[in-house]
């Protein structure tokens, strides 16, 4: 077991944990934190989505150790005081989400990519996205959320 | 089966001289993990037989971007995100920061290493063909000092490498390629981010008129390992670029590779998508165009 120190979401936790668990079994079971999910468990879906030290990285793909420290962004960070981010209104307003499951780690990676340019291209927009699948949408109401987030708010 | 991590060791020394005693003490007992995206896949499925690692990513000295007016050398543990944000490497190895754009979601390039890439050992990587026309050298490092190998020895066989037990590795370095090196990589494959490429061909050469210098070509996922293709070299050397050349170098690519192809997609499809993308390649240096083909 080893010791690790965690910030998540703007709250330090310390726990023990075997050093090769995954950043997302500690999130799900360890810490409740169950909005990030896992699909795949192979680096290949992007459903387990986290923003690790400002970078997105796949939680099924990072052993607790390496957080150790860490500065972590889940989902449930997202929305401040109840109130959601522009690109989960977003999301909600043109249809981005059905089943959900994609949800957490789109958001997470879309936040990723308007962080770079809140005016992103189609094909900046494809490429932040193109770590995160989703069976449900067809993409294209996705694209259309995430273009629109601060075109729509500006407003 | 699901692994169950606490069958597992992993530690995390903090320095490179601490993980370099870690693997003298028991040479090939631990096993380094860099940014993980080979070997937490197959710790995930459960397939991984090795039970004590060792973290190497972020160290210093394996993290840092050299840049001298003749060489780049890149840390081993530099991730596909840092390849891509470098405007140097950007300019004077266009391939190298184009096969780390291809390197799987922005996710998997914030995390996997150019070391990691190498190590791994797979045919069919990305980044490798252009370490190999680049005509890159490998530092290796262990508490018994450090060595450097021509990055064409690095394989020794299908995922078997000239690493020893001890040792890891610190840095690739790269002499600046001469001005107006033309450059080209191309990998045709099902799905562009995701899908481990099904062929890729690196080429480069320089024009002196309209004759080819110093022309080299490596393809990936036709050999054990990513293979650099003297024999067609040596027929394009010192050639001019014409419909005949081009008809010659391809039948050399073929003859050159045929016998190689083992695994993935069929060996004929893949052999004339390799002479094609030799073909884009030559015909590319035909035109006038400043900037590097594709
Ligand atoms: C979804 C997904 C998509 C992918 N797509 C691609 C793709 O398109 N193209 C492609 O080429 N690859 C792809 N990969 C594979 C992988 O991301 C790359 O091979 C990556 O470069 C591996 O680096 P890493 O640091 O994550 O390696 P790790 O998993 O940390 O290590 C891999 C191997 O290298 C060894 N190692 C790592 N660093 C060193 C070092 N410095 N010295 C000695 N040994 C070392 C480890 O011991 C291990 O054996 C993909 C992977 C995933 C999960
Ligand atoms: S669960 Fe991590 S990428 Fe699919
Ligand atoms: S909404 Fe169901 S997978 Fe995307």
């Amino acid at each position: 077991m080893a010791e690790i120190h965690l910030t998540i979401n703007g709250q330090s936790h310390t726990l023990d944990a075997p050093p090769m668990a995954r950043l997302l079994d500690v999130l799900r079971h360890d810490l409740g934190l169950t909005g990030t999910k896992e699909g795949c468990g192979e680096g290949e879906c992007g459903a387990c989505s986290v923003i690790l030290d400002g970078v997105l990285v796949n939680s099924c793909l990072v052993p607790i150790l390496q957080a150790n420290g860490a500065t972590i962004c889940t989902i449930e960070g997202v929305a401040q005081d109840g109130q959601l981010h522009p690109v989960q209104q977003s999301f909600l307003k043109h249809g981005g989400a059905q089943c959900g499951i994609c949800t957490p780690g789109m958001t997470l990676a879309a936040l990723q990519i308007l962080e770079k340019n809140p005016h992103p291209s189609l094909d900046e927009i494809k490429e932040g996205l193109s770590g995160n699948l989703c069976r449900c949408t067809g993409y294209q109401k996705i694209f259309e959320a995430v273009h629109k987030t601060y075109a729509e708010t500006a407003k | 089966m699901r692994a169950n991590p606490a069958d597992y060791e992993l530690k995390s020394p903090g320095t490179l001289n601490g993980v370099l005693s870690l693997l003298a003490e028991a040479p090939g007992q631990w096993t380094p993990i860099a940014g993980g995206t080979e070997i937490m896949v197959q710790f995930g499925t459960g397939r991984m037989t090795q039970r004590q690692f060792v973290n190497i990513f972020g160290l210093p000295e394996l993290t840092a971007i050299s840049i001298t007016p003749e060489s780049i050398r890149i840390g081993a543990g530099v991730t596909y995100t840092a390849i891509r944000n470098h405007a140097e490497i950007g300019e004077a190895l266009p391939l190298l920061a184009k096969a780390a754009s291809w390197t799987g979601s922005l996710a998997n390039q914030n995390r996997g290493t150019l070391g990691g890439n190498i190590v791994n050992g797979s045919p069919a990587a990305d980044s490798p063909p252009a370490l190999l026309v680049y005509e890159a050298t490998v530092d290796l490092i262990s508490v018994r000092g450090t060595r450097s190998i021509p990055y064409a020895g690095f394989h020794t066989g299908y995922k078997k490498s000239a690493l020893a037990p001890d040792e890891l590795v610190l840095a690739i370095t790269i002499l600046r390629p001469a001005a107006g090196l033309r450059q080209y990589l191309r990998k045709v494959g099902t799905r562009n981010a995701m899908a481990i490429s099904k062929v890729a061909l690196a080429g480069v050469a320089t024009l002196d008129g309209e004759t080819l210098r110093n022309p080299r070509v490596a393809i990936a996922s036709v050999y054990h390992s990513p293979y650099r293709c003297l024999k067609t070299e040596a027929l394009l050397a010192d050639a001019t670029v014409s419909p005949k050349l081009i008809a010659e170098a391809r039948a050399a690519l073929i003859a050159e590779i045929a016998p190689l192809d083992d695994i993935r997609s069929t060996a004929r499809y893949r052999t004339q998508v390799s002479a094609n993308l030799l073909e884009e390649f030559l015909l590319s240096l035909r035109s006038n165009a400043e900037e590097s083909a594709s």
